[in-house]
């Protein structure tokens, strides 16, 4: 942060105190009024229950061991939460890679048509998760039958299933959806901080010998190790967070029979409830606490594990 | 020549990938102006004078308020922007030039809203803006997106506001202009570069959210463009026509705007991410 500038320390406090006010106060409102203190209270509300008579009363953890061993809630729980590491491993094993890939052939020198490949690669992460969802939905569809035809062009058509709607497949069909749409965004990031490594040091690389392919994993690789942390962080933050695609395409049941139900649907269900089952504001408080203290874990696990073993390269 | 073949190599590799990046959202759009048969006939031919139909966009603009969700969308992705990025650059600037007693705890205070998402405090929300009578209101979502997109602003804008040269506000100090002309009047103009990268980051994830205005809002004429996108799909699924269309209004708009803006939002985005 910038040194303090002498002029200012001139001011009278209490037109300092105004000034303050006047800058920080409007945004500290709306962000701790909208933002914090929503956050504090669903925390706060999944350690109360209700009675008969619709009060609320306090019950302690009493929420979180019916979520974790009453059948009723904790068998949908652990299968939304295994679901969502499946795709959270989806997205670290296929987007980030591929990203990565993408961004090393774009920082390439001298590669013409770069803006036109980057432009149109990053087009789908602009697009709403809704619209891609039903996008990949009719692509996929048996009833259109374009991926099945595309499939038997190239001699593959006993390969085709109706993907999304097998029970084995639909998650992983879900979670590829949303690596396509989302590559975008490793791809940029990590193709910006390519660009920020110095001429001099692939020079020298490159004075030794190396080959640009050697070069990108011996000496761009390492360089930009921290922004490969980000960007994994950012991608667990965002798969155990997510809702829209699963809803879009499969709707709050997540079919077929919950095999696409992640942490977002299910707490959907919990709070709004669904065919017969009454929407619970306490029980949908818990299940968004347990999945603020999964992130939590996550970004704690990021800042202490990850981002202090690394090293820093500054330029 | 074995130069030339590896360059060859690279290009079939990113042509390859951005053919399957473009394929289907220009399928969806190509068959949005193609007939029934059309569409079930020959669905990866582009449209001719024979299969070419707008029945589709005929029944969607009939069927639905279209132009009520656009209008509803444009309101609240405007709004948040705007008082993002003006509540935004007055705080980056007072938590970046001024230092105070618990100023370093405020600006943590204000960077858990980056990684931490606002929607788990929806149970909250909800009950809230109920006992504000702000339900089904877009007011409601723009103060939700404000309070979202407002960490994030901040941080790109002390990031770039620290760049700014110290000489020029303390010259215009010892002229003796006060310190919110000095804000106005000398740093906000300098802002413009960022502006672009904070708009990104503020107006693409508001005008793509299902969530809220799924939550938030319950009657028709305050749904935003991606819900009623998702309603009407959902409840004309067979369809082929209007679905395809829908798809295609709810793309065009977003699709032209990047077209035209995509050298300043990528360069934004590369420049403001890399920090």
């Amino acid at each position: 942060m910038a040194a303090t500038s002498q002029v200012v320390a001139f001011m009278p406090r209490a037109r300092f105190a105004w000034l303050m006010l006047l800058f920080l106060g409007p945004a500290v409102a709306i962000y701790s009024l909208f933002s914090i203190y929503p956050l504090l209270a669903t925390i706060s509300l999944s350690t109360y229950s209700t009675n008969q008579t619709g009060d609320y009363i306090f019950a302690g953890l009493s929420n979180f061991v019916t979520l974790l061993t009453d059948t009723v809630w904790s068998k949908p729980f652990w299968n939304a939460l295994l679901n969502n590491v499946i795709l959270f491993g989806v997205h670290m094993l296929v987007q980030n890679p591929v990203g990565i890939a993408l961004a090393g052939l774009l920082s390439l020198p001298a590669l013409r048509f770069r803006a036109t490949y980057r432009t149109l690669i990053f087009l789908p992460t602009m697009l709403s998760v809704v619209i891609i969802g039903f996008a990949w939905t009719l692509i996929l569809s048996p009833l259109w039958g374009v991926a099945e035809g595309l499939l038997k062009s190239v001699g593959l058509g006993a390969w085709f299933a109706p993907w999304l709607g097998l029970p084995s497949t639909a998650l992983i069909t879900l979670s590829l959806i949303s690596v396509w749409q989302f590559i975008g965004i490793p791809m940029m990031l990590i193709y910006a901080s390519l660009l920020n490594i110095p001429e001099e040091l692939v020079d020298a690389a490159r004075v030794d010998g190396l080959g640009q392919f050697r070069i990108f994993t011996h000496i761009k690789l390492p360089l930009i190790l921290p922004t490969i942390g980000m960007v994994s962080i950012l991608t667990f933050v965002g798969n155990f967070n997510a809702f829209d695609l699963i809803y879009a395409v499969k709707g709050a049941l997540a079919g077929p029979n919950f095999a696409s139900d992640i942490l977002g649907t299910y707490f959907y269900r919990t709070f709004f409830g669904y065919q017969l089952q009454v929407g619970s504001p306490t029980m949908g408080a818990t299940v968004a606490t347990v999945m603020f203290l999964i992130i939590l874990m996550g970004v704690c696990a990021y800042l202490f594990l990850v981002q202090r073993r690394m090293l820093r390269y500054t330029f | 020549m074995r130069r030339r073949i590896s360059v060859f190599g690279v290009h079939t590799v990113l042509i390859a990938y951005t053919l399957l990046a473009i394929l289907p959202i220009l399928l969806v759009v190509m068959n949005s102006f193609k007939t029934r048969n059309a569409i079930f006939g020959s669905p990866l031919s582009p449209p001719n004078a024979e299969t070419f139909s707008l029945v589709g966009y005929v029944s969607v603009l009939g069927k639905s308020n279209a132009l009520v969700y656009l209008e509803n969308s444009l309101i609240v992705t405007l709004g948040s922007m705007i008082l993002v990025l003006l509540l935004g650059a007055m705080a980056a600037w007072a938590l970046t030039e001024y230092r105070f007693r618990g100023s370093t705890l405020l600006i943590l205070f204000m960077s858990v809203g980056i990684m931490v998402p606002i929607r788990l405090g929806s149970v909250a929300i909800v009950a809230m803006m109920l006992r504000l009578g702000l339900n089904d209101t877009l007011t409601a979502l723009v103060l939700v997106y404000v309070a979202q997109g407002l960490p994030m602003s901040i941080f790109i804008l002390s990031e770039f506001i620290q760049q700014i040269p110290k000489d020029l506000r303390d010259a215009a100090r010892c002229d003796g202009v006060p310190e919110t002309r000095i804000f106005f009047e000398v740093i906000a103009p300098l802002l413009r570069p960022a502006i672009a990268t904070v708009a990104v980051f503020t107006m693409v994830p508001v005008w793509n959210d299902l969530w809220f205005p799924l939550i938030l809002t319950s009657s028709d004429n305050t749904h935003t463009i991606t819900l009623g996108v998702q309603h009407f799909v959902g409840q004309y699924t067979t369809d082929w026509n209007s679905v395809l269309s829908a798809l295609s209004l709810a793309i065009l708009p977003v699709v032209v705007i990047y077209v035209v803006f995509s050298r300043q939002l990528i360069s934004g985005l590369t420049a403001g991410a890399v920090k």
